[in-house]
């Protein structure tokens, strides 16, 4: 370490920072052991699946740029996008029938409060499962578990009539309501507290008198951030790229971003700008999400996190 | 029973007989409920709304495809099975689900062959490692519709850039949207985009968890990087993959957004080329037909070939977790030979590099006195 430390006098803290990353990383690996630091092979390789990643985005950006006479007769317009596609993103916007304000509100209304309730509620499962002990615990533990297996999608007919009969049809709590709950955040919370938090610490806020509530609330919730935080980021997710059930029980009128993706399709049959110009615009709130937050995301799902 | 045990004072601690019993306040009764209610409280929000939008709606889409049921004019009457022979008698039905099956075999083979590949690249010493992380999952966050819609253009049949593409190579533009089997792979290849790099990531964790002493062991053994990869890596993340795979067959027989966006009608192309078992179940309750009792008996065919299929991944997972790694059985008596074998070769080995020892030394001894 003493290495490092002359390096962070010597030649400012950047540098002490990237040779206690550099000792980091050579002793996770171990001096010697048999994984290699990456030759350009495997840079190139990497860099070809980051092409591969980012080129349908790029894409977008390129149709988005031309027009609809070039596109039919060219696969590549051109290779730089350029600023004639901020006209048709005001196109897009100011659509009437792709209704894109309208579906940006519902699909942010929709993905933070099934966000935060999903957590909220896991959270409290999550606690009473882990640190609570009761009759008949396991038994319930393990039926979660089984649920995630279970495909409810398929239970969409019935839902579709339910929903009719209470006249929800058409309106966001038909989205909201049964996404408010999730087995896997509930599996994942307990696995998260059963190590994260001590039973020592909520002995203690008993002992001072809190009530069970209050200990959730003071000891649990807090503990639980890092893991809630990454829930809540994949319930967010989830619930912002969702297409079936909404375009089943939303319909085109009250649209989410997707759902207004397909209005962009049924209204331009194939006026590709247009329509990339639109693709581009409804991915676009999630990409810059991803570039603040995309290191959580990279560790939740390093962390066990499964599809949702 | 109640909740922390060990907060309430042991059972003979209350022992001193002669002090009055205490009168319990309404607090300290409160404060008893509170133990014992809220353990179930706090997990009843899952279990309510679960049984009511998840469990409910699953078991009454049985009752739902018993009856003549009209979208529109709503419930009709009991017509027992006759909405399972109406599915089963078309051959829409089976279509699909040869559609769906061959997607998914399409989507998630090759998948989980390149997300093992990434992984093991990502799991090398390299330099900004979450930079490439992220990288892997940016198709993660773009919604299925818009991927859809993108690969659709990257497949057209005419002026595609795939099309374009292949032919420099020589070959002749396929029909992506009018040619079955081409539409299938078209269609994979949007599944594969968008969790290819989640599932790598997935693999780089089960990666990242396996000793690192195996690997020198290996090294120690002369296992090159290959060996290393499929004798080492590929056993220790064997648990996972099954999970993975596991995951995707129970999403992957689900597919409706991909297909649904790959062309403007959203029926699954003029022949029904790319329809899915859930996009015919769309297309049955809400699209053409508008029967409900129909569409629910397609939901609940394909539930059970779902559970069908997870039992037997279930029952395949188990006999591969179970047997371990393969160790054939060898007689006694070849095992004693390779035995003596072994002995015999490392007598010699040992020789030879005492034998080497000593040239190298006499090879360094003669280099100084030449300097």
């Amino acid at each position: 370490m003493s290495s490092v430390a002359a390096a962070g006098q010597i030649a400012g803290k950047g540098a002490a920072k990237a040779a206690a990353r550099k000792r980091a990383r050579a002793q996770q690996h171990g001096t010697g052991s048999a994984v290699r630091g990456g030759g350009w092979i495997t840079y190139g390789l990497l860099g070809l699946v980051l092409l591969v990643a980012a080129f349908p985005l790029y894409y977008t950006l390129l149709l988005g740029s031309s027009d609809q006479q070039t596109i039919s007769q060219t696969a590549v317009p051109q290779w730089l996008p350029d600023l004639s596609i901020l006209s048709q993103f005001a196109n897009v916007v100011s659509n009437n029938q792709v209704n894109f304000w309208l579906a940006l509100v519902n699909s942010i209304v929709i993905s933070v409060t099934v966000a935060l309730a999903v957590v909220l509620s896991s959270t409290l499962a999550g606690f009473s499962f882990a640190k609570l002990q009761y009759p008949g615990r396991n038994g319930l533990l393990v039926f979660v578990i089984a649920t995630m297996a279970v495909p409810t999608q398929l239970g969409v007919i019935p839902m579709y009539i339910l929903m009719s009969e209470i006249d929800w049809i058409g309106t966001l709590q038909a989205v909201i309501v049964p996404a408010l709950v999730s087995a896997f955040g509930v599996f994942w919370m307990t696995q998260y507290l059963e190590s994260a938090l001590p039973y020592e610490l909520i002995e203690a806020a008993r002992v001072d008198g809190a009530s069970m509530f209050r200990t959730f609330w003071s000891i649990a919730l807090p503990a639980a951030r890092p893991a809630a935080a990454m829930l809540g980021l994949f319930m967010f997710v989830q619930q912002w790229t969702m297409f079936f059930w909404p375009s089943v029980v939303l319909g085109s009128s009250n649209p989410t971003l997707p759902i207004a993706v397909q209005n962009l399709r049924a209204g331009y049959h194939d006026d590709y700008s247009l329509i990339m110009a639109g693709v581009f615009l409804v991915t676009l709130p999630l990409l810059i999400i991803f570039a603040v937050v995309g290191r959580q995301l990279v560790a939740g799902i390093m962390a066990g996190a499964v599809k949702g | 029973m109640a909740a922390l045990t060990t907060t309430e004072p042991p059972a003979g601690s209350t022992a001193p007989p002669p002090r009055a019993p205490r009168k319990l306040g309404f607090s300290q009764t409160l404060s008893r409920w509170d133990v014992k209610v809220s353990p179930y409280l706090y997990i009843s929000p899952f279990f309510v709304l679960f049984a009511l939008t998840g469990l409910f709606p699953l078991v009454y889409t049985a009752v739902v495809s018993m009856y003549e049921w009209n979208l529109l004019g709503g419930q009709g009457e009991f017509v027992g099975l006759q909405n399972y022979a109406d599915v089963l008698g078309r051959g829409g039905f089976w279509h699909s689900l040869v559609n769906t099956f061959s997607i998914f075999l399409l989507s998630s083979v090759p998948q989980v062959i390149l997300a093992v590949v990434i992984a093991a690249l990502l799991d090398r010493n390299i330099r900004a490692a979450t930079f490439w992380r992220m990288g892997v999952l940016v198709p993660y966050v773009v919604a299925p519709v818009a991927v859809s819609m993108i690969f659709g253009r990257l497949f057209a049949d005419q002026y595609g850039l795939i099309n374009d593409l292949i032919g420099v190579f020589g070959i002749d533009p396929i029909g992506w949207h009018s040619d079955r089997w081409s539409s299938h792979l078209a269609i994979a290849t949007m599944v594969n985009y968008r969790w290819t790099g989640y599932n790598a990531l997935i693999f780089l964790a089960a990666m990242q968890a396996v000793p690192r002493d195996l690997y020198e062991a290996a090294t120690i053994d002369g296992a090159g990087p290959w060996r290393q990869f499929f004798s080492v890596t590929v056993p220790q993340i064997r648990s996972t993959i099954i999970f993975v795979v596991l995951t995707s067959v129970i999403g992957g027989l689900q597919i409706f957004d991909e297909p649904r966006m790959f062309d403007v009608h959203g029926r699954g192309g003029g022949d029904q080329q790319w329809m899915t078992t859930v996009l015919y179940l769309y297309d049955t309750a809400w699209g053409t037909q508008r029967d409900l009792g129909r569409g629910a008996a397609v939901a609940w065919l394909l539930f059970v070939i779902i559970l069908i299929v997870g039992v037997i991944n279930f029952l395949i997972t188990q006999r591969i977790s179970s047997s371990g790694p393969r160790a054939p059985k060898v007689s006694r008596a070849v095992t004693r030979r390779l035995r003596a074998e072994a002995r015999a070769a490392g007598a010699a080995a040992a020789a030879r590099r005492a034998a080497a020892v000593r040239s190298a030394s006499e090879n360094t001894t003669t280099d100084r006195r030449d300097s």
